[in-house]
């Protein structure tokens, strides 16, 4: 099938297929870290169940890769099922993946908070716990660029989700149990806040369209992590302008103590180089300092990415001695791997 | 009615999801994600072989059991907001008519205002928040009223497809407070519904059902 549009040139054989294949070539890359269970659509680690290791799962559309299927490993997550591009999974992966990595101490569901992934990850949770598995859920809400009131559905779940599966996930592999395992996933939730910046719209393959058309100048500022406008529109100025907003949005929400110890992520929506993600670092970390925080441990890079878009996303977890050993702790996944 | 008639909703609703595709997509880009018609359209099209595979099988499945299984379909293939939502709906539904070969109206109304219970139940939504409530909910207590006055299915349903419409059209000047058009604040004004559209299509859709069968 002969993929080309005006604005789009994609490696693809047919869209509808994409999804699929993308898991097929993961699992091939790295059969030494994970299995591809293709009639279920979940990635699993090699080697799960492991008996009387709390396990964590994940999930949600595709599109944002290495997010969930490149953190599925040792010391990060045991299953991961991703949906179609931009939509969440259906119930039955989650069921699928839950029993497959359950050694009997629970499974924990690392849920993004957008209306569909919560609706089905719900479903999914019910019927595991029909099945006799212990479930707990912690849904991930981090943006700050979404006001959390009655007039939203609340704030969706964006960079903190990789910090957050790291953490707890080497909180599982060191023995913690559920209720620790749980506890280590809301606690990266409560103390990190994120900002994202759109420089570009995406493509979504199914459609061959981009979602939105960005005026040359302008950028988007507070958004997600589907293609979608951001809270509003403004003009481009330079990477130090550009940055000043995202450090203020997220510092002033996420009001830590002065002199407190910072974790940076500066996380690439897909379509910006390191090259640039590199100076954005450069210009974060200046002004967090400026600002009284201690940035101590840092990740950059493109991690939870929206297809091609360019821009960046800045996430900043406030930290504790027991957080910076978790985060410090051995992972070995296709996308993350220290220690080992 | 009986399961021909559900089974000839189905069948409205997959021809008419899949016409409309493109403009179910460009209203989600404006304000959501963009894969409202993509999800839509799967959706309906594996509900149409289910439905199908259950009368091959069985000739005798019931209208509600088909309707069940129309639900349990989305569940499973669509994904998202609009699969657990509609799902759940059509599953409600179903349940209101438990084996019974046949059913009136009046029943109609009891299958439609269970599965709006249970969409507003899931997606905590109201009238106003700018979702698929607001053109449920118009059209299943237009056609509730109008059958209590006594007007004839046919022309009752045709108004409650109308009042469906009406409900589509009026999810333009406000602003989203539920799903991901909410993230939009403001931005989210101006633009209709993507939900609600599908919502009014399936309604239209019954009224077309219905109307074939008599």
């Amino acid at each position: 099938m002969a993929v080309e549009t005006r604005n789009m040139r994609k490696f693809l054989n047919d869209p509808s297929q994409v999804v699929k294949e993308s898991l097929a070539g993961l699992a091939a890359a790295h059969s030494d870290l994970v299995r591809y269970d293709a009639a279920a659509q979940i990635i699993v680690r090699k080697d799960a169940p492991k008996r009387g290791k709390v396990a964590l799962i994940s999930g949600g559309g595709s599109g944002h890769e290495p997010l969930h299927g490149g953190f599925v490993g040792m010391g990060m997550l045991d299953a991961a099922a991703p949906g179609e591009v931009f939509t969440s999974p259906v119930p039955a992966q989650m069921l699928a993946a839950t029993k497959a990595v359950d050694g009997g101490a629970g499974v924990v569901h690392i849920v993004k908070n957008y209306t569909g992934d919560v609706l089905n990850f719900k479903l999914a949770a019910e019927d595991a716990a029909d099945e006799g598995i212990k479930v707990t859920s912690v849904v991930i809400d981090d943006d700050v660029a979404v006001q959390d009131s009655l007039y939203t559905a609340g704030r969706r779940g964006v960079g903190a989700t990789v910090l957050a599966e790291k953490i707890a996930g080497a909180a599982a592999e060191s023995g913690g149990d559920l209720t620790t395992v749980t506890d280590a996933v809301k606690r990266v939730n409560d103390r990190a806040r994120s900002f994202g910046v759109a420089l570009s719209s995406c493509v979504p393959p199914a459609s061959g369209k981009v979602i939105f058309e960005l005026p040359e100048g302008e950028i988007e500022l507070g958004i997600g992590i589907h293609g979608e406008p951001g809270r509003r529109r403004a003009a481009l100025g330079t990477a130090s302008e550009v940055v000043d907003v995202m450090v203020e949005a997220v510092v002033s929400d996420l009001k830590a103590k002065r002199g407190s110890k910072v974790l940076v992520f500066v996380n690439g929506m897909g379509g910006t180089p390191l090259l640039e993600l590199y100076l954005v670092y450069g210009e974060v970390d200046k002004k967090l300092r400026k600002a009284g925080l201690e940035p101590v441990r840092n990740l950059v890079g493109s991690y939870i990415t929206s297809l091609e878009m360019a821009g960046a996303s800045l996430t900043v977890l406030e930290l504790d001695e027991e957080l910076i050993k978790l985060w410090d702790a051995p992972v070995h996944t296709p996308a993350l791997r220290w220690g080992v | 009615m009986d399961a021909a008639t559900i089974t000839s909703w189905m069948r409205e609703i997959n021809v008419v999801v899949r016409a409309e595709r493109d403009h179910l997509v460009q209203l989600d880009a404006a304000i959501g994600d963009g894969d409202h018609g993509t999800n839509m359209v799967r959706g309906f099209e594996a509900v149409d072989l289910a439905i199908k595979g259950a009368v091959e099988a069985d000739g005798g499945a019931p209208p509600g059991k088909l309707l069940i299984l129309a639900g349990r379909t989305l569940v499973s293939t669509v994904g998202g907001a609009s699969g657990p939502l509609w799902g759940s709906a059509l599953r409600s539904g179903g349940r209101v008519l438990g084996d019974q070969p046949n059913f009136g109206g009046g029943q109609l109304v009891e299958v439609l205002a269970a599965a709006l219970a249970s969409v507003k139940d899931l997606g905590t939504a109201s009238v106003g928040d700018k979702t698929m409530v607001d053109a449920l909910e118009p059209a299943v207590e237009t056609l509730r009223a109008r059958l209590a006055e006594g007007v004839a299915l046919d022309r009752a349903l045709e108004d409650a497809a109308s009042a469906a419409e009406t409900g589509m059209r009026a999810t333009i000047p406000i602003q989203a407070r539920k799903g991901r058009a909410s993230y939009l604040g403001e931005r989210s004004v101006g633009h209709q519904d993507p939900g609600a559209t599908s919502t009014a299509l399936i309604v239209r859709a019954l009224q077309k059902a219905v109307g074939q069968g008599s």
